[in-house]
């Protein structure tokens, strides 16, 4: 299962360190990651692949939230079906 | 990347701030197989192939929220309107055959038909299936089972005339079930008995919970041309028509397009609609995904996606919002209802493009007092029940969620839904109402429902009687455009 993580707000060093080192802890594979701006938001997208491993997304995305809470960004991962479903014909 | 940032924003955005849910997962359940001449068999009928079918429905739905991120407010059930079951039950075979034929034959003279009887035993078996439906919806944890239901537009059935008088006891002593009874369609044109019963039956329901704001109304509804595959409360019914049972899914996202909305003050009626579309387009691939997820986790077939604009009591869900950031300062003025139609058109389009089976009533809703911006209007004195009505000619249901003072007289109900009945029958449309005579309450004052439910306050209603008009009784007869074939 594919999923997209994104985080959005202010830009600060230690982001990517922080989403990177949940995903690690539950050894979900990272196969994408770009930084923008969109909507007036910095945002960090990563594509991730949950195939090595044995958590569920809601765990995944329970950490991320806490760690984004840390540093004051909003994390949260979210199934890649959802966005093929409303963005893709 | 698969993705650009701009439509992962979006998305996050419409889930995180803008109240994007799918508002139902709805299954449709048929009981015909339930019937029985025995009622304790059928209850136990009932209760087995309800909880057996729908046992996962919430732990699936609850699933789905988890791996998708989507919120799913409310898991729902809907079964056979319950009087196609209830014609071999003994109490309902003794009543009389002559004076229900007379009472559904047209060219009988109304001044010869007597009140007709019908035993408390009858009523009685009548309340014990709907505390089975209660009690399988307790038991299956969902929050609302709709069926309770009867189809008398043409004329009624003994199982039906039970099922109408039982509304005060069944709506007073069960807290899940849901009824609705259809009085007229465009095909067959309005049963005006039912009618003048219904606006009797609404002030009973109504007296039976006066001690909860006569909130037994609010799980009725009174309808034309109802649907077969609505998954929302109270007029959810599962139609004769459909499969064995069927996933149905409710999507809602006031708050989605009315971000839209607001974001473009300044763009014209064409770029407006476009965006309207676009949006409903996301938010019905949602639903589409979801019924599809569910429908698998389930192994039973996916019904419909019903795309309705429900608005709940959260400030920024609303559909008066939508309709004020387009430009009208207070809902129910003049403009209302050309962007009600803008509105409801625009959404049905995006949704039509997004799932090949969109169903149900799939609109905009207008519940007075489950849109706080909506009762806002009112206090305001802007918003009317004659203002509504016009609304609901160009939106998808009807006069929902309307407080009236307790004192109305019950043939001033049944105006107000032959008034409502006669926009859907002529107009080819669903309409419906659902209005509460709150006991005890007079125009201006506050009604709390609590919950999805909201606050309300009582609206006004003409005091002009048409008491000689709902006399007549008989049946209105189909509009011409009726003759289709």
């Amino acid at each position: 299962m594919k999923a997209i993580v994104s985080v959005i707000g202010l830009d600060m060093p230690g982001i990517v360190a922080a989403v990177s080192g949940v995903l690690a802890q539950h050894k979900v594979n990272i196969t994408d990651i770009s930084q923008s701006y969109a909507q007036e938001f910095f945002t960090m997208i990563m594509v991730v692949d949950f195939e090595t491993s044995n958590s569920t997304l809601k765990e995944v995305d329970q950490d991320l939230k806490e760690a984004g809470e840390t540093i004051g960004v909003f994390i949260s991962i979210q199934h890649e079906d959802v966005f093929r479903a409303m963005h893709r014909i | 990347m698969s993705f650009t940032p701009e439509e992962v924003v979006e998305t996050k955005l419409m889930i995180k701030d803008q109240g994007l849910d799918v508002r139902t997962i709805t299954m449709g359940i048929n009981l015909l197989d339930c019937s029985d001449p025995d009622l304790d068999r059928m209850k136990q009928k009932i209760e087995t192939k309800i909880i057996s079918i729908a046992k996962d429905l919430s732990q699936v739905a609850s699933s789905i929220e988890d791996d998708y991120g989507i919120p799913v407010i409310n898991r729902r059930i809907i079964v056979t309107p319950i009087s196609f079951l209830l014609g071999n039950l003994a109490t309902i075979q003794e009543i009389s055959i002559d004076d229900i034929q007379k009472l559904n034959d047209p060219l009988h003279r109304k001044s010869d038909l007597v009140e007709l009887q019908i035993s408390s035993e009858a009523i009685n078996d009548c309340v014990n299936i709907a505390k089975s439906l209660d009690n399988a919806a307790k038991k299956v944890n969902v929050d609302f089972l709709g069926g309770f239901s009867a189809l008398v537009h043409k004329g009624f059935t003994r199982a039906d005339l039970c099922v109408i008088k039982s509304l005060p006891d069944v709506l007073s002593s069960t807290e899940r079930v849901c009824s609705s009874i259809n009085v007229a369609t465009t095909r067959s044109g309005m049963n005006m008995n039912a009618v003048k019963m219904m606006g009797e039956i609404i002030c009973k329901i109504a007296m039976k919970t006066q001690h909860h704001n006569s909130i037994g109304c609010a799980k009725l509804v009174v309808f034309a041309n109802a649907v077969e595959d609505n998954p929302f409360m109270a007029g959810g019914f599962h139609g004769v028509g459909e499969a064995e049972s069927c996933i149905n899914v409710g999507v809602s996202g006031p708050g989605v397009v009315r971000n839209v909305v607001k974001s473009q003050k300044e763009v014209d009626f064409e770029t407006l609609a476009d965006l309207i579309k676009k949006t409903a387009f996301k938010i019905t691939r949602i639903g589409q995904l979801v019924a599809q997820e569910a429908s698998k986790r389930l192994s039973v077939p996916f019904g419909i996606v019903d795309l309705s604009l429900a608005p709940t009591t959260r400030p920024f869900d609303s559909v008066a919002g939508i309709l004020e950031d387009m430009g009208i300062e207070t809902t129910g003025g003049p403009g209302s209802t050309a962007a009600l139609a803008l509105l409801t058109d625009a959404v049905k389009k995006g949704g039509l493009m997004a799932s090949s089976y969109v169903g149900g009533l799939s609109g905009a809703f207008i519940p007075v007092s489950e849109d706080k911006i909506m009762t806002d209007a009112v206090r305001k004195k802007i918003l009317t029940i004659e203002k509504l009505e016009a609304m609901t000619s160009v939106c998808s249901v009807g006069l929902d969620m309307i407080c009236i003072p307790g004192s109305t007289p019950s043939s001033s109900i049944s105006g107000i839904i032959a008034d409502e009945a006669s926009i859907g029958m002529i107009n080819n449309k669903t309409t419906g109402v659902r209005i509460i005579p709150v006991i005890g309450k007079e125009i201006g004052e506050d009604v709390e429902f609590g919950g999805l439910l909201g606050k309300s306050i009582i609206m006004p209603i003409k005091e002009s009687s048409c008491k000689t008009f709902i006399d007549r009784l008989g049946r209105i007869p189909a509009p011409i455009h009726s003759q289709k074939n």
